[in-house]
């Protein structure tokens, strides 16, 4: 239950959740009594059915949904003392459908929270020409072009290059590769571990594919019943004997090939 | 073509009409774009304010546009007669397209734009002007457009209040009975109409989201040069509203009294440096009353009959000089003067076709109640209703009809008749269409209509203001008989002479009464 057991002490919190407890009006109890620990620079895959309540815990990180009770901190402080605006502009997030802005360009659409930020126009425009590049799209090719012109695998490259785009310290991913075929969604996610071995950010990956959560994180978490069932390293997680846990494990199509479990190394 | 002709012929006024009508539709569409479009904000963003507001709008858009002018006119400050109560009117009609299409448009984006928005920080403020409105602005042009192709048909009904503008020519033509000129105004408003919905289409496909050019600078170009334009047409409209020492003369919807507004306008143009200005085609009767009673018309010609019933609420009166006498003292007491009256006595008459009256030897309205329980009778609306009209006539000849009688447009009766569609109607006994087509006037045999004396009624505000307007209008005095109004009526009705001419003939014949 305790994801920081084996943490030495002196690891700095990124993302603490303190007996929160989540009910989505007139909808069932999505979150009961959950606790987590996300220490600064891990990548936590959070995994769990569909419908466990794995997005409520992204929107609660970034205050799009408020907390009804319990505690959610970020850097320490109580996400209800940060003005939510501040909050979220040092927290990137990718969304399952991208969220592209269709009536900006690409490059537009990278720029928004720099030009939020009020950053001077050319310090703007190499920004957004670094983060293309670091997302492997010409800037030249592709800044000018509308996001509809894009492939959902490039879509989904600026979606991460755009919640990049201030350098946040923590970045939060909802299903980012769900809707993408497999072939790209593979790439996408050694892209990922590229990128994320250059920025190290504290990230917070939600996926229902316990694959993609073993090759993604360097903590997996699961969902179940409004609680964290599991939470370590995925080595840990394979010898778990919780029950949720092996359902989930159980649903890996072979263990131990390698492909799994190495994210980190990655 | 006759109709190309008169667009010609009258080429600057018609240019003029198409312009005031631009500018009806410029001026009322921009500003209900300027307070629609945050008020759909405002009621996407809070319902509990949106769904009274679009039902009050779309109360306000079943008002048939006639009776919205009507209400209008007794209203202090924003109505009256004229641009600006019509501009009003405008407004209300293109306010709910207008907010239910912001708040439609609003309400359709993708929820993952406006969540990807919220997460990356934006202010409520930053995610309205830099997601929203740009990905609504399709929807919110279409209402626009919309609401600009119903603003350039209402605006033809704005000019029975006076509002001027392409209308004017379609009720001059139904009042002459004129296709041409009912033609020449429709036309050029279903062209109006037409190229509006093209331009805004063409726009609305321009500024398409993620269409390559649709950028942010360009739409605030475009914005400020509307609103530019905006201040310039509400500027120019104003401009030509002002009133300052002007004397505004009105008339009801018919011929004869657009000659006789007429004849007043240039008998004090030609006697005096007082600036005139025209509305005529006022509508009915209490029109004219109500505008000059709010101020927005100083003088035009009433008929003593009608002012004593329609709007002193008198009983009807056989005998002049007590008419005058009452009529007088109820205009006195109310802020106006009434004038000498003019001459001749407009009175009602009941009419049939003439070849109907000859073939059963028809003289008197008495002769007629043996027929007309086989008949339909049409009036005008305001017979129907008066103490002098309908209801006292059927009880003094015991008349019986078919059907209950059509109320319609009093200028329509005459030609209804002659097409055969009633077979009696009520008439002004001074109107040029009874002979032109061939429509016989039933005598009143037992004297039941009473006079009905044309007499100027001015505003006694307006004659303080300007005192020589008792000499200068009291030459009219007597100075029209019966057989001139007809005479004049025939010639603007039948030969279709412009008003303004006849009425120069007349005053050019009569150079006593513009002696200086």
């Amino acid at each position: 239950m305790d994801g920081n057991r084996f943490s030495p002490p002196s690891a700095e919190i990124a993302i603490e959740f303190a007996d929160v407890s989540f009910r989505h009006p007139n909808g069932p109890l999505a979150l009961d009594g959950f606790s987590l620990a996300i220490e600064r620079g891990e990548t936590l895959a959070l995994v769990g059915r569909s419908g466990t309540g794995k997005t409520t815990v992204l929107k609660l990180i970034n205050r799009l949904l408020p907390t009804q009770s319990g505690v959610v901190r970020v850097e320490g402080r109580a996400t209800s003392e940060w003005n939510p605006i501040k909050l979220r502009r040092r927290i990137g997030y990718v969304l399952q459908e991208v969220g592209l802005f269709p009536h900006m360009t690409i490059g537009r659409n990278v720029a928004v929270v720099p030009r939020l930020e009020g950053w001077p126009e050319d310090r703007v425009r190499a920004r957004v020409d670094e983060l293309l590049n670091l997302v492997g799209l010409d800037p030249k090719t592709y800044a000018d072009r509308y996001p509809r012109e894009l492939s959902g695998g490039q879509r989904q490259r600026v979606g991460v290059a755009r919640a990049l785009a201030v350098d946040p310290p923590i970045l939060l991913m909802d299903e980012p590769f769900g809707a993408l075929d497999p072939l790209t969604r593979a790439e996408m996610r050694r892209e990922f571990q590229r990128i994320q071995s250059q920025v190290r950010k504290t990230v917070v990956c939600v996926t229902h594919d316990m694959g993609e959560a073993f090759s993604l994180g360097t903590k997996v978490g699961v969902l179940a019943e409004g609680k964290l069932a599991a939470c370590d390293t995925p080595a840990e997680i394979i010898r778990s004997n919780n029950p949720e846990v092996k359902i989930f494990i159980d649903s890996l199509p072979k263990l131990g090939s390698g492909e799994w479990g190495m994210g980190s190394g990655g | 073509m006759r109709l190309i002709e008169f667009w010609l012929n009258n080429s600057g006024e018609f240019l003029d009409a198409i312009f005031r009508h631009l500018a009806l539709v410029v001026a009322s569409t921009g500003i209900a774009v300027a307070a629609g479009v945050p008020l759909g904000v405002i009621s996407y963003r809070n319902p509990r304010v949106g769904a009274p507001l679009v039902g009050i709008a779309n109360v306000v858009q079943t008002i048939p546009s006639l009776a919205m002018f009507g209400f209008l006119i007794p209203m202090p400050l924003i109505g009256g007669i004229g641009a600006q109560a019509a501009v009003i009117a405008l407004i209300l009609y293109a306010l709910l397209p207008v907010i239910r299409t912001t708040a439609s448009g609003l309400k359709s984006i993708d929820p993952s734009a406006r969540e990807a928005g919220l997460a990356m920080g934006m202010t409520g403020r930053e995610l309205l002007y830099q997601v929203e409105l740009p990905l609504a602005r399709t929807a919110i042009l279409a209402g626009v457009r919309v609401a600009t192709v119903v603003g350039v048909g209402t605006a033809t009904i704005a000019a029975a209040i006076g509002a001027g503008g392409l209308g004017e020519y379609i009720f001059r033509g139904v009042a002459s009975v004129d296709s041409v000129v009912i033609l020449a105004g429709a036309i050029p408003a279903a062209a109006l109409a037409l190229a509006a919905d093209l331009t805004l289409t063409w726009l609305e496909q321009w500024f398409a989201p993620d269409r390559a050019n649709g950028g942010k600078l360009r739409v605030g170009a475009v914005a400020t040069a509307a609103a530019a334009a905006l201040l310039l047409v509400i500027g120019g409209l104003i401009w030509s509203e002002r009133s300052g020492g002007r004397v505004v003369i009105g008339s009801k919807d018919f011929t004869e009294q657009v000659i006789l507004g007429e004849l007043l306008a240039q008998t004090i143009e030609r006697s005096t440096k007082i600036n005139v200005q025209r509305k005529f085609n006022l509508g009915d009767t209490l029109v004219c009353e109500t505008a000059m009673r709010a101020g927005d018309l100083d003088l035009y010609v009433e008929y003593t009959g009608t002012a004593l019933t329609a709007i002193f609420k008198q009983p009807v009166m056989l005998d002049s000089a007590e008419v005058n006498r009452r009529v007088d003292a109820g205009y006195a007491a109310t802020g106006r003067v009434m004038l000498p009256p003019l001459g001749f006595n407009n009175t009602y008459v009941i009419l049939t076709r003439g070849n109907e009256a000859r073939k059963l030897g028809l003289k008197t309205i008495s002769d007629a109640a043996k027929y007309s329980p086989d008949w339909r009778a049409g009036f005008g609306s305001a017979f129907l209703d008066r103490e002098d009209g309908y209801r006292g006539l059927v009880q003094t000849y015991g008349l019986k009809f078919r059907e209950t009688p059509l109320a319609m447009s009093l200028s329509l009766t005459y030609l209804a008749l002659a097409e055969k569609k009633v077979d009696l109607i009520s008439g002004d006994a001074t109107n040029g269409l009874i002979a032109k087509l061939d429509l016989y006037p039933l005598e009143d045999d037992r004297r039941y209509f009473p006079p009905y004396h044309a007499v100027p009624v001015i505003r006694s505000e307006t004659l303080n203001r300007h005192p020589e307007l008792r000499a200068v209008l009291g030459r009219l005095a007597g100075k029209i008989s019966d057989q001139e109004m007809r005479r004049m009526n025939y010639e603007a009705d039948v030969e279709r002479r412009d008003a303004r001419l006849v009425v120069k003939d007349f005053l050019d014949r009569h150079p006593e009464i513009n002696q200086k």
